[in-house]
């Protein structure tokens, strides 16, 4: 029965209308990577979308859920393409089906569902598959590579042997190495002067992929999707640490705009951590958890084992959200001190 | 004038339409034939009936007689006769019947005596009374008893006054049409208020999306020659809630477990002032409100109706279309749908909208929380809507007490923002309703156990004061005669007070007065076989030697006498 109850009024909004919200505000960051590598990134974003909704799809089933209205509210499709977006762009289909797989259905349906996950799905599947594989999501290609789509196609479908030409770090990795193998005789400065592998602000063309994460976030905060508290303190939490050590030790620590523009800083900014479900609900937990998830991210990226640490550090503050909530909530009207 | 004016956290802004009703002038709805006026019309105790069927009543007559403080008396809207005074469906979502007075009008309307009077040189106290009598009540939808809260306060004294016409629901205009005819009445009301609460400031406030009505109280305050301020607020649901207009003219913020008197404020809607000067200053008590007819009509109006006029008689004013399949009572936030038109008019109904499929779309099936925390942003009161929803969902109704439930006005901004279309008032309501009934078993079982203690102690009381005065009776049997049979008087004495686990001082009165008696007893008692002369020892012999033959063997007998002697001996 369906009782109608007041109010009798309501805004035009639905879950699939924020769902898609988020899927065109990557849009502009998917279209500098396809830009930068080649139309293969679509390709596994097909994969990554058809492996999460079969995968939602027979989870429903088994819980007896309808499965068209879950489905058609597009959170599946937010987290394959995240999933697509994460992982290197020649990962073998595999890979991207095993890690969405296990998103959708152990991160997400296990725990009962949209709405219920502790843990950002996405970025549990990215901390399984680099744990797991951690060669194979290591290889990430240069920008300079010159392969052809057919090429690119055939090999993450496992027709033919990986190029080693197709294996690189991503700039973040190629810095990281190269100041370990340098052993104090590396400066920073000099291995960025390598046009190769870095840009002007940051990893030849990845940094206007990151750019262009940016502008789509910018789209959320001005479309009230996601509130400007999270991806603030997020890059400010990156940032002011990256700014300390990089003024105390240039030679050894990149300087903060590097870390803005690279690896996963962005699209976790606006992306990952607003993740509403497994966020902070309070606008001071918000602040909380962003700033320490950049704290983090800065600190495996630099001083830890992985190129880089925004999965685990948006992880690591999942696991604290409860309590962040309990601790901030504001006062009510006509309680305020 | 007002200098600044603050903001509220929250609200939302829905469609108002207002236009279709708002420019037409409130027509007087015609005299129905039968009138069902119930009797608890406000909130508070509800009226004794004064009339039984078979009586004549007449316009204006109390019909319903206010008992307690807070409380309102009901009168008869029309003259004519009382059918009968039982249940009838009331005007409520549950549908449930509600004791009313059913009159037959006969078309003459014809008055009580009235007389003007000069209220001002009434005592306050009296003012009241005419107010609880003529059955001023709140007419913005929560019918409190006027008087109630016209009492100034002794310990805080009142700063402001704030009347509301802000009327933030979509759909109506009944307010916005009655501050535009009747400004100067509504005014005088004020003014009985103001000489009642002694407030330093008096401020009006009108939703701006209603300037005619802010020019027309405007004009009516300099024709007063009054220092009210008529203030125009920003339109924004529900900014024509009590705390949230007091909090936009005079910022403060009153919490859920503080009256507004307290901070110094109180509030009242422009059209309870109005029937309040009705009352005081025409003995005019309140028989009929203004109802705005809307929605999916062909002829959106405000009406002047008698309270009491069954619904079903009225839609008819407004021409309601083919498709309409509901009608709701209050307005769309926060409004119900009426079980039943029989159901009549009463002082809490401010607007009938008339829905239909396009204008009341069904609600889209409810999906899970995904905790994007619009409601919370929605939140007048600057609650966590969606954690309520979680801890009412789960029972868990100590964190949800924690949490601010009951600060929850339920004014439906956080259901009209959710975009998984989850109805979260109907979660708030169904906790606080449990809330309220556990608190209720928990009050009956206290009192229950309260009430069982008390009877333990009166009994085991009962018990020892009955022991004690049968110990004094067989005492003073005992010291009166003494005889054998005593003897086992006393026993039961000593089986009845063993059980007793009362006061050990009176178990050991009780015991030495046992002792007492025994002792008396036995003093009085000779042993007859003791001491005895070799005469009376040959006698007993002699008779002993006759008796031999007739009697059960001697051993028994023996045993039994030397036991029973024993025992006495060893006491």
């Amino acid at each position: 029965m369906n009782f109608n109850t007041p109010p009798y009024l309501s805004q035009n909004v639905s879950v699939t209308r924020i769902m898609l919200q988020v899927l065109l505000a990557l849009v502009p960051g998917i279209a500098a990577y396809v830009w930068l590598i080649g139309p293969i990134v679509l390709v596994q974003i097909a994969v990554a979308s058809a492996a999460a909704l079969v995968g939602e799809a027979v989870m429903l089933r088994l819980v007896g859920k309808p499965i068209g209205l879950f489905l058609g509210d597009g959170s599946a499709l937010v987290t394959a393409w995240l999933i697509a977006l994460a992982f290197p762009p020649l990962s073998p289909w595999w890979l991207i089906v095993v890690g969405t797989l296990f998103a959708i259905v152990v991160a997400k349906h296990l725990y009962g569902g949209l709405g219920q996950n502790p843990f950002n799905p996405a970025m549990i599947a990215f901390a399984v598959c680099i744990v797991s594989f951690p060669a194979l999501m290591s290889q990430w290609p240069p920008a300079s590579l010159d392969v052809d789509f057919s090429r690119q196609l055939a090999t993450i479908f496992g027709q033919i042997p990986r190029l080693d030409a197709m294996s690189g770090a991503t700039p973040l990795d190629a810095l990281k190495t190269a100041l370990k193998l340098g052993e104090g005789n590396a400066t920073v400065a000099a291995i960025m002067a390598d046009s190769g592998v870095f840009g002007r602000i940051a990893g030849q063309g990845w940094e206007w992929v990151s750019a262009a994460y940016l502008l789509g976030g910018l789209f959320l905060w001005q479309r009230k999707i996601v509130s400007w508290h999270a991806p603030v303190a997020f890059l400010a939490g990156l940032g002011v640490l990256a700014t300390a050590l990089w003024l105390l030790d240039p030679a050894r620590f990149a300087n903060p705009v590097f870390h803005l523009f690279s690896g996963g800083t962005m699209l976790g900014a606006f992306f990952i951590v607003t993740d509403p479900v497994s966020g902070c609900t309070t606008s001071r937990g918000k602040l909380i958890f962003g700033f320490a998830a950049g704290i983090i991210a800065y600190l495996i990226r630099v001083f830890g084992g992985y190129p880089d640490g925004v999965a685990f550090a948006v992880l690591l503050m999942n696991l604290c959200v409860p309590l962040i909530d309990m601790y901030t909530q504001p006062p009510i009207f006509g309680m305020k001190p | 004038m007002l200098k600044q004016l603050f903001k509220f956290k929250g609200g939302v802004k829905p469609e108002t339409h207002k236009t279709d009703s708002m420019d037409t002038p409130i027509g007087v709805a015609p005299l129905p034939a039968r009138l069902v006026v119930p009797l608890h019309q406000s909130i508070g105790g509800l009226p004794q009936p004064l009339v039984q069927a078979g009586d004549c009543v007449r316009k204006g007559q109390c019909i319903g007689r206010a008992e307690k403080w807070i409380s309102s008396a009901v009168h008869a809207p029309t003259s004519g006769t009382v059918l009968a005074v039982e249940e009838r469906v009331a005007a409520h979502p549950s549908g449930l019947p509600t004791l009313s007075v059913i009159i037959e009008a006969d078309g003459r309307d014809e008055w009580i005596g009235r007389e003007v009077i000069d209220y001002k040189r009434l005592e306050p106290e009296q003012v009241r009374e005419i107010l609880r009598d003529s059955g001023v009540v709140g007419l913005g939808g929560a019918v409190f008893p006027s008087h109630a809260k016209l009492a100034a306060a002794k310990s805080v004294p009142m700063e402001e006054l704030v009347i509301n016409g802000a009327e933030c629901e979509p759909f109506m205009t009944c307010d916005d049409r009655l501050m535009r005819e009747r400004a100067d009445g509504i005014i005088e009301g004020v003014r009985i208020f103001r000489d009642l609460l002694e407030p330093k400031r008096v401020l009006i406030g009108i939703e701006d999306n209603k300037p005619e009505a802010v020019a027309a109280m405007q004009a009516a305050v300099e024709k007063s020659g009054e220092n009210f301020e008529v203030v125009a607020v920003p339109t924004r649901y529900p900014a024509g809630g009590a705390k949230q207009l007091i909090r936009v003219l005079t910022g403060k913020e009153i919490p859920a477990n503080k009256r507004s008197p307290e901070m110094g404020v109180q509030c009242f809607n422009v059209a309870t002032a109005y029937t309040a000067w009705r009352a005081v200053a025409f003995g005019e008590p309140v028989l009929s409100r203004i109802v705005t007819l809307t929605g999916n009509v062909e002829q959106p109006r405000n009406w002047e109706i008698l309270l009491g006029t069954p619904i079903r008689d009225i839609l008819a004013l407004a021409r309601p279309k083919g498709d309409t399949d509901r009608y709701l009572m209050g307005g769309p936030m926060m409004g119900f749908e009426l079980p039943s038109l029989d159901a009549p008019v009463v002082k809490a109904t401010n607007c009938l909208i008339a829905g239909s499929k396009a204008l009341f779309p069904p609600p889209p099936p409810e999906m899970p929380c995904i905790r994007c925390g619009a409601c919370a942003q929605a939140c007048p009161h600057e609650l966590q809507p969606f954690e309520l929803y979680w801890f009412a969902r789960s029972r868990n109704f100590g964190k949800a007490q924690e949490y601010d439930l009951f600060d929850c006005i339920e004014c439906g901004c956080c259901s009209y923002v959710c975009p998984s279309r989850i109805p979260l008032v109907q979660y708030f309501r169904f906790a606080k309703s449990e809330i309220w009934s556990r608190e209720r078993d928990k009050n009956q079982a206290d009192a229950a156990k309260a009430r069982f203690e008390f009877r333990n102690e009166r009994e085991e009381r009962e018990k020892a004061e009955k022991a004690e005065r049968l110990a004094k009776a067989a005492a003073a049997k005992a010291t009166a005669k003494p005889e054998q049979n005593e003897a086992p008087a006393s026993n039961e004495v000593a089986v009845a007070i063993a059980p007793v686990d009362a006061d050990a001082a009176k178990k050991a009165a009780i015991a030495a007065a046992m002792e007492r008696a025994r002792q008396q007893r036995e003093a009085a008692q000779p042993k007859n076989t003791e001491g005895l002369t070799i005469a009376q020892r040959k006698e007993i012999a002699e008779i002993e030697a006759r008796r031999a033959p007739l009697q059960v063997p001697q051993t028994a007998l023996d045993t039994e006498d030397t036991e029973a002697r024993r025992t006495q001996r060893d006491e």
